[in-house]
């Protein structure tokens, strides 16, 4: 017998780091049977470092391990791989769809734990030609979906289902699993209609009374009021807060997922430049880029202004600069100084003076085994003819080594990049070098305008701070607009007059970057989707 | 409104034509080429359908082959030519010894399996080595061991492995003839239990084998590996998470495919009467693979209905494309020339299909998203 005292999971002390950037600082959480535990914090705060390490994920055994202790049923665990976590009784259901496209429903419940017969052939050859036992398998799917309270078709493909039945397809496989004692679901609710979330929260408190505990990861706060027993706020790595549900409201849980104490950050010269003319009017703009999906976003940009965009992330606030850069499909009109900017061409944007500095650093921005000289000047070179010497009236262009060298060299000293030289290859620096590299390559296009996606993305405080001033220093030198989008709503504060907050796909609000963290915190999770 | 309802119904169907037209082209095209070259070639209909029965004995086994690595996700087999020189090796020896008949045939089968196995797990390895790129390196890969078939056959065979019959050998003393001939195990497999029924030769025997075969493929679709074959095959991650070994699950699917192609080669050499020793491999994969295609198959996607359609398809167009070629230009050639041009154009047009398809699958969500927008404005 489970002694009614001992929580089925407790986490004692638990610590990770990853190379040095501590991520996780003294977790204690505990979990009783059937209880339910929302888990909230804003992207960064550490709940999915957590959720991997509680799951037995290769990344962290990978990364070095953690510290302190998992103990389930009062005893310590140590998972290897995540199939240890699911003997143990442990079942996740993940932000990505983890299903077989073209099989059935009852096919992607049992997936690798079909019931079988045994056979002539299979009595020679192994067990591996057992064949399937559909009966069998299509009673247990049904009990499985029956024990989840949402009712799915067992026998539709997946590739047919509209999104939410994907999802509660992926509950039921982990419902069909016997020894399920706790449930992990990680933003399950992100991709369900209204009914259907509904329906989902409804088969939570469902579990909860048949013994089964669940952690729910979500930012819509309201759900996680309406089901869960308990409420844990995460931010920057510590538990900020853990508390009664009863004892708490919407406000309360946004306010302790962004609180920092206001005074530290803050910009400290917010221009107001109302009266400034528009640069770049963005019309009914779509974008389909996957998992940062943008739906019908108006937004005004005025000339000189640095303008943030935050948000959650998967809200689509990266969609946003991507697609009006052309590197994913999207629609609607875009204005760049009056004239039209055709969506779906990088190269009329570049032309138009606009410049990107992505954040895939590694894919779109750099040549990676290029020489820093290459990396800085390849763009300007391309685009615009810069750093290169027409010969004989134009017909020969040649590279003029020296200016690049020169720039790169100008550019090394202002961003104060380490390396051995401008010849170095990008792939050699470090993350947050690589990223002032990104930045000098975008500077050296000299732009009008410029998207900067996730600038600070793991570097570290130092680099940070850097890129930040660059960035700022930059706007205020040459009075070229700025578009910052970056995860980090302090980080926006810094340096940005606006900000504008991205939820659900859509522009929830605006705001002068003067206003406090818990209005922000608010538009984030306003239109969550 | 009666008026109105039928001509809805119309254009659904008008519809369901198109979309029926837009997702068998490649079939409906060949079936076309077909009806035209038939009464142009003048052949009878019994000579026709004489033809075509005794080449579907002969390619649907190694057709049928292919069915493996495309439940797998791998693709179009292009290293079944591996089992093909492997069958071949088997059938060099037991011509050796002059084993000959029912039995030789049998014997051959056997003494090919453990060299498809070898070739099989080779190929499965360097193919796990490059996932994605499967179709391209299997490719290759049958250049690399047709080299090595040769350096066997041609410089091996005589001095290392020792060959006893003069009529084998090359006159220089070692190494295998150009051609070998299998003149006293011809047709064995076919004319047991043949039937003739208005002036066409039925293979019965050639047949049930094909039978049994197809009826192993749709048993082996129920086992947990063909199961696991078709989750590896659809998503490689899913399927690792699941628990499912990803790797050894592809490995098994090409053994399968180059061991059955092995034994599909000595029921395609056994018709034919003998070995082109240096080429009746070479063209194998490309051809049985056409075939394939030409039944409406795609790179993810083939049923054993498939098969059959593109056997009989392929090969009427074979049969008739050289005559009706002549008959039209006064050069047998141009036939000649026609059908190997087609099955390279047929291959050529799959691939881009297939890429063209995923692309569309793509764009399909953007618009879905621009659609949504309009929508939600009218409201």
């Amino acid at each position: 017998m489970i002694n009614a005292n001992i929580p089925l999971l407790e986490l004692r002390n638990i610590k990770k780091d990853f190379f040095g950037n501590q991520v996780l600082t003294d977790i204690n959480l505990s979990l009783n049977e059937g209880e339910g535990l929302g888990l909230c914090g804003e992207n960064g705060a550490g709940k999915s470092t957590l959720m991997k390490i509680l799951f037995g994920m290769d990344v962290i055994r990978e990364t070095g391990g953690y510290g302190g202790d998992v103990l389930i049923n009062g005893e310590k665990v140590n998972f290897a791989t995540p199939f240890d976590a699911l003997a143990a009784g442990i079942g996740m259901v993940h932000q990505e769809f983890s299903l077989i496209p073209g099989f059935t429903a009852t096919e992607n419940i049992l997936l690798n734990r079909e019931p079988k017969k045994t056979n002539v052939i299979s009595q020679v050859f192994g067990e591996r030609l057992n064949t399937l036992d559909y009966n069998e398998m299509n009673g247990r799917a049904v009990a499985a979906i029956e024990k989840m309270g949402f009712s799915i078709d067992p026998n539709m493909v997946i590739n047919d289902m509209p999104v939410g039945h994907k999802q509660f397809t992926e509950i039921a496989r982990e419902l069909s699993k016997d020894k399920l004692k706790l449930l992990i679901l990680d933003e399950p609710t992100a991709v369900l209609t209204e009914k259907e979330a509904e329906a989902l929260l409804e088969s939570i408190r469902g579990m909860a009374a048949k013994g089964i505990s669940v952690i729910f990861i979500t930012h819509r706060l309201h759900e996680i009021l309406s089901v869960c027993d308990k409420v844990v706020v995460m931010r920057d790595g510590y538990v900020v807060k853990d508390v009664p549900a009863c004892e708490t409201n919407v406000t309360e849980i946004a306010k302790w997922m962004v609180g920092r104490s206001v005074s530290t950050a803050a910009n400290t010269d917010i221009r107001e430049l109302s009266d400034a003319k528009t640069v770049m009017s963005i019309k009914k703009l779509w974008v389909d880029m996957p998992g940062e999906i943008v739906r019908n976003v108006d937004l005004d940009i005025m000339e000189g202004e640095i303008l943030g965009i935050g948000g959650l992330a998967g809200q689509g606030k990266l969609g946003i600069p991507n697609g009006v850069m052309g590197l994913y499909e999207a629609g609607g009109s875009v204005e760049f100084e009056g004239r039209p900017i055709p969506l779906n061409s990088p190269r009329s944007c570049l032309d138009a003076n606009i410049a990107f500095v992505s954040e895939d650093r590694r894919g779109v921005g750099l040549l990676l085994d290029e020489t820093l000289e290459w990396n800085v000047a390849f763009p300007a070179m391309q685009v615009q003819d810069k750093f290169l010497r027409k010969l004989l009236g134009g017909l020969i262009k040649w590279r003029d080594e020296k200016a690049i060298g020169e720039v790169t060299n100008k550019y090394i000293n202002e961003l104060m990049i380490k390396c051995t030289g401008s010849k170095q290859k990008a792939r050699e620096l470090s993350g947050g070098n690589q990223q002032k590299i990104c930045l000098a390559k975008a500077f050296a296009l000299q732009p009008k305008f410029l998207f900067v996606s996730e600038p600070t993305r793991g570097i570290d405080v130092g680099a940070k701070a850097l890129v930040l001033d660059a960035l700022k220093k930059f706007n205020r030198e040459y009075g070229v607009t700025v578009v910052m989008i970056s995860s980090e709503l302090e980080e926006l504060r810094q340096v940005c007059d606006r900000i504008a907050i991205v939820s659900g796909g859509r522009i929830a609000g605006i705001l002068p970057a003067s206003e406090s963290s818990e209005e922000f915190g608010m538009l984030m999770v306003s239109q969550v989707k | 409104m009666n008026n109105k309802n039928t001509n809805k119904e119309s254009v659904s169907f008008g519809k369901k034509v198109l979309s029926f037209v837009q997702n068998n082209s490649v079939p409906l095209m060949f079936v076309l080429i077909c009806i035209i070259c038939i009464p142009i070639s003048g052949f009878s209909v019994s000579y026709l359908v004489n033809e075509i029965v005794t080449r579907m004995g002969r390619n649907i086994f190694l057709i049928l082959c292919l069915l493996f690595p495309i439940m797998a996700g791998m693709g179009l087999n292009f290293g079944m030519t591996l089992g093909a020189m492997a069958g071949e090796i088997a059938l060099i020896f037991v011509a050796d010894w002059q084993v000959w008949g029912i039995p030789g045939v049998v014997l051959a089968m056997i003494l090919s399996i453990p060299f498809s196995v070898l070739l099989g797990m080779l190929c499965g390895k360097l193919l796990n080595m490059s996932k994605g790129r499967e179709m391209i390196t299997s490719y290759i890969i049958s250049f690399f061991i047709n080299g090595v078939y040769q350096l066997i056959v041609l410089y091996m065979m005589g001095p290392v492995i020792p060959i006893k019959h003069f009529s084998l050998k090359l006159p220089r003393g070692y190494g295998i003839r150009n051609t070998v001939s299998l003149l006293n195990m011809r047709q064995c497999v076919d004319n047991l239990l043949a039937v003739n029924i208005g002036g066409v030769k039925i293979p019965v025997l050639t047949f049930i084998i094909i039978a049994l075969f197809c009826l192993f493929i749709v048993w082996f679709r129920k086992t947990k590996l063909g199961q696991d074959m078709r989750a590896v095959g659809q998503d490689m991650e899913v399927a690792r998470d699941a628990g499912i070994k990803v790797e050894r699950t592809r490995i098994i699917s090409i053994v399968m495919s180059t061991v059955f192609s092995g034994i599909g080669m000595i029921i395609y050499l056994q018709n034919m009467g003998n070995i082109a020793t240096y080429s009746s491999h070479s063209q194998i994969g490309m051809f049985c693979i056409a075939a394939l295609l030409v039944g409406g198959a795609s790179v993810d996607r083939a049923s054993i209905g498939n098969v059959f359609l593109g056997v009989i398809l392929f090969h009427t167009m074979f049969i008739v494309a050289p005559s009706a070629g002549a008959k039209i230009t006064g050069d047998s050639m141009i036939g000649e020339y026609f059908r190997v041009f087609v099955s390279y154009a047929v291959i050529t047009v799959a691939l881009i299909m297939y890429e063209t398809k995923k692309r569309k699958q793509k764009s399909r969500l953007g618009q879905q998203l621009a659609r949504e927008q309009l929508e939600e404005e009218k409201k």
